[in-house]
């Protein structure tokens, strides 16, 4: 685990309003998203099971949701690039896997989307619509959401705790040294 | 025409638009359970911009709520033990692939990252097979 460290100098200075319009953008974003979510009916779960459900009375609909999403931002970027703009670094969630050797080789990659595809197809929730839900407080809503995010910290904490059991199992001495730390993945 | 097509296409471009927004305005991807996962650390440089985007989707749920309600779920189904197994699934599988459907289905294939494509075939496929076998099985009830 990271160290408790003090905020930077510069940012504890610049406060106010600097945080606020630095916040401006990603909240600005998040408000957007949900609100593409709502209207493509990523929120309603029985919507998504309905377009999973390829075997049964298949709803085909949300197929056009990846397409106009997709379709969008992959044109964006291509505008952006053909304008010349300079371009954050691509730090695309599958990074990481690339970087172990590809995805087709990336047993961590296909087995942790395959997990997530059974949670997604038992409840028809994945984590943005998941997190919009929450706003209705429907004790089924909170319960996904607060057992997701217990997922998403016990996949982050077992090999911490993993090193630490084998630590005191094995011989004497100092628990894991810091280059035996967990890795930590997709972090910034 | 309208439920099939214009809505979830007018969502999907208002979702590109987001995902694409955070990127050119703050280079950072619209990766939710990345955002997530990462916005309990104790870094406020990690984890800062990450609340904000919460926030933001919280926001974004609260105004659905109040023009669009009929967007949101009246009700969730399955049992409380379904929901939980689904949940602890959905977080440790997000995490251990290093993305969900918005940060390998939307960002990453759009950044035209081969990783992101077998992944979101993946999870496509094992979510498929998953209501295959919870409808068609088990007779749609758990």
């Amino acid at each position: 685990m990271k160290a408790i460290h003090a905020p930077p100098i510069d940012s504890r200075a610049a406060g106010g309003w600097t945080a606020l319009l630095r916040a401006a953008v990603p909240f600005a974003a998040g408000l957007v998203f949900a609100l593409g979510l709502g209207l493509s009916g990523m929120t309603q779960p029985a919507k998504v099971i309905g377009f999973l459900d390829v075997a049964g009375a298949w709803d085909p609909s949300l197929a056009f949701v990846m397409g106009g999403a997709v379709g969008t931002y992959f044109l964006l970027l291509r505008l952006a690039r053909w304008r010349g703009t300079s371009l954050p670094p691509d730090d695309t969630p599958a990074a990481p896997a690339a970087a172990r050797g590809g995805a087709l080789r990336d047993r961590r990659l296909v087995g942790g989307a395959a997990l997530f595809g059974v949670g997604w197809g038992l409840a028809g929730l994945c984590p943005g619509p998941a997190v919009v839900a929450t706003v209705t407080a429907l004790p089924g809503a909170l319960l996904f959401a607060a057992a997701m995010v217990a997922g998403m910290l016990a996949w982050r904490f077992a090999p911490l705790l993993w090193h630490r059991l084998r630590g005191a199992a094995g011989a004497p001495g100092p628990l894991a040294p810091a280059s035996d730390a967990p890795q930590e993945c997709g972090s910034r | 025409m309208t439920e099939l097509v214009l809505a979830p296409l007018g969502g999907g471009v208002l979702i590109g638009l987001a995902a694409a927004g955070l990127y050119f305005g703050a280079g950072r991807m619209a990766g939710i359970s990345g955002i997530l996962g990462d916005a309990f650390r104790l870094d406020p440089a990690v984890a800062g911009w990450r609340w904000a985007f919460l926030a933001g989707l919280l926001a974004g749920g609260a105004l659905l709520l109040a023009l669009l309600p009929g967007a949101l779920p009246a009700r969730i189904e399955g049992s409380p033990g379904l929901l939980v197994l689904a949940g602890l699934l959905v977080g440790v599988g997000s995490r251990m692939g290093g993305g969900c459907t918005s940060g390998h289905g939307v960002c990453g294939i759009s950044h035209r990252s081969g990783s992101s494509l077998v992944a979101t075939l993946t999870f496509m496929t094992a979510g498929a097979a998953t209501v295959f076998v919870v409808q068609h099985l088990l007779g749609g009830g758990l």
